[in-house]
């Protein structure tokens, strides 16, 4: 049972300066699931994923790996274990170019990968069509394309997507949302943070509510989407008393 | 019109060695955002290190070799003071997360230190860089005078300035580097070391400060202390006028500024030409603060 969990989380506690953002929070991902983080603006969900990559020292709890403890562990080591991150806002390099911000992504590795090159670049075309034009120029959808992409390059196992729809127009978040589900079909596990909770839930297997930096509400995306309380307070539905 | 053509060799020679060192100034500023006030210093270092090798391995005889040796061994000595000084001064700061301008204090700190230094070490006379190290022929074309230093320099800095070009935009550290400049902690998550990027471009500007400060000594002939402060504070302005944090922008800044200088010690006086160097700067600051080269693509939102 235990092999099967991919990332554990152990009541973990981070802070900002002297603001507690994430109050002892515990949580799995097991190998080929997609888990949601959901809640509104900061209830802690960007933290988390800050501390799994290392970009934010945890204070308490731990973090663990397959059996590796990476509590502790630089960011930029975290990469080569297997797990990749395309963090809130994007963060591509704006100045540099399309391929250039793809081929960083997989600096980690010995040489480039032309297959998994390939694939990255079937599943998101445009991004091979604007190969070499420099990255801040692109529109705000390609943009988190190439976030993706650029994570995808070091053959993670495991996938951090920071709220991947946000300020994208709806088409273009259905199509992301595709390409999470075809990412996650071959094989990479995901741990998404969204607030566009109805969109994240049928995407997702599990999820887990964040209120305040503690977890709220957790369980499978078909329990999640049946109980009055997500509807009421995340999918903004009445419910008939 | 000879007065045009020999003070624009006169120029691309001093502003070949504003470039070297504008670009220590603007490789740290890019990816630390710290202005680096010990890079002058570094720059003296470079002249009384090669001085005093010049001195050990061969006052008599002259020649590339010994050139070579010259500069070669007080590349190292320097690149290795640089390395410390990224350890000692800046390093601690970084890892506590200090403010800025802690970091800022700290620069000046290690710049008094390193000039101190230099004072006891070697007084503070001034003392003659030998006339020797290069042959003394100079050409004469058209009626400019041009000296075996100033083609030297003018070929050398320009060679080294298209290897940085070419290290920094063909290389995968290279590309690391710039990745760092625009975003670390993103940079952190393509796996990249930005200590191991940070201690690489304080060994890329030391290397160019050692190769700025022997010509320096080649072409003016003479070392003092303090002199950082002087070519620093120039390479500063010409980091600017081209746009700091920006590579390109420090090649060009350099060399304008050289040129700009030079015409002006030609064409007013030699006496203001200091004082025609801060109005360009702050012309620049009025109308163009991002410098020449130092444009910001829009962030999308």
């Amino acid at each position: 049972m235990d092999n099967d969990r991919l990332l554990i989380v152990e009541d973990v506690e981070v802070s900002y300066g002297n603001i507690q953002a994430v109050k002892g929070i515990s949580f799995d991902v097991r190998k080929g699931e997609i888990v949601a983080i959901l809640g509104a603006n900061g209830a802690g969900k960007t933290t988390t994923l800050r501390a799994i990559s290392g970009l934010h020292k945890i204070e308490k709890g731990s973090i663990r790996y397959k059996s590796f403890e990476i509590t502790s562990v630089p960011a930029y080591k975290i990469v080569s274990i297997g797990i990749s991150h395309a963090p809130e806002g994007r963060r591509i390099f704006g100045t540099l170019n399309v391929r250039e911000n793809i081929l960083l992504g997989a600096y980690t590795m010995q040489s480039i990968d032309d297959e998994r090159l390939h694939w990255v670049y079937s599943l998101f075309p445009r991004l091979q069509e604007r190969q070499n034009q420099l990255a801040g120029t692109l529109s705000g959808g390609e943009q988190q394309m190439l976030a993706i992409a650029r994570a995808l390059m070091s053959k993670p196992e495991m996938l951090l997507l920071d709220e991947p729809s946000l300020g994208l127009a709806p088409i273009l978040v259905k199509t992301i949302f595709n390409v999470i589900k075809e990412i996650n079909n071959a094989g990479v596990s995901v741990l998404l943070v969204e607030q566009n909770a109805r969109l994240a839930l049928q995407l997702a297997d599990r999820a887990y509510v964040l209120e305040v930096g503690k977890i709220a509400i957790s369980g499978s995306t078909k329990d999640l989407l049946s109980s009055t309380k997500v509807q009421e307070a995340y999918l903004g539905k009445k419910s008939n008393r | 019109m000879n007065t045009f053509f020999q003070q624009l060799v006169n120029g691309l020679t001093i502003g070949g060695i504003y470039a070297l060192i504008a670009l220590g100034y603007t490789m740290v500023y890019g990816v630390m955002k710290l202005i680096n006030f010990a890079h002058g210093d570094l720059v003296a270092l470079a002249a009384y290190i090669g001085l005093t090798i010049f001195m050990k391995v061969g006052t008599s005889s002259s020649g590339l070799s010994i050139l070579l040796i010259v500069l070669i061994g007080t590349i190292m000595i320097i690149v290795f003071a640089g390395m410390m000084l990224e350890l000692i001064a800046y390093r601690p700061l970084r890892n506590a997360g200090a403010p800025r301008l802690s970091a800022v204090v700290s620069a000046l700190g290690a710049s008094m230190v390193l000039e101190n230094g230099m004072m006891l070490l070697w007084g503070p006379n001034l003392k003659i860089f030998p006339s020797n190290i290069l042959p003394s022929s100079t050409w004469s074309i058209g009626g400019v005078i041009i000296s075996s230093a100033q083609f030297f320099i003018i070929v050398s800095s320009l060679v080294f300035m298209l290897l940085l070009h070419l290290f920094i935009n063909k290389t995968k550290l290279g590309t690391a580097i710039r990745a760092a400049a625009i975003d670390q902690e993103a940079a952190q998550l393509m796996g990249i070391n930005v200590n191991r990027v940070i201690v690489t471009i304080f060994v890329l500007g030391s290397g160019l400060a050692a190769i700025g400060g022997i010509f320096v000594g080649i072409y003016y002939r003479e070392v003092y202390f303090n002199m950082g402060w002087l070519y620093g504070l120039n390479a500063f302005v010409a980091a600017i006028v081209g746009g700091i944090g920006n590579i390109p922008g420090a090649m060009l800044g350099g060399i304008l500024l050289g040129v700009f200088n030079a015409f002006i010690s030609g064409y007013v006086s030699s006496s203001w030409s200091e004082a025609f160097t801060f109005i360009l700067l702050i012309g620049i600051l009025i109308f163009r603060p991002t410098g020449i080269l130092g444009e910001r693509v829009a962030e999308k939102v």
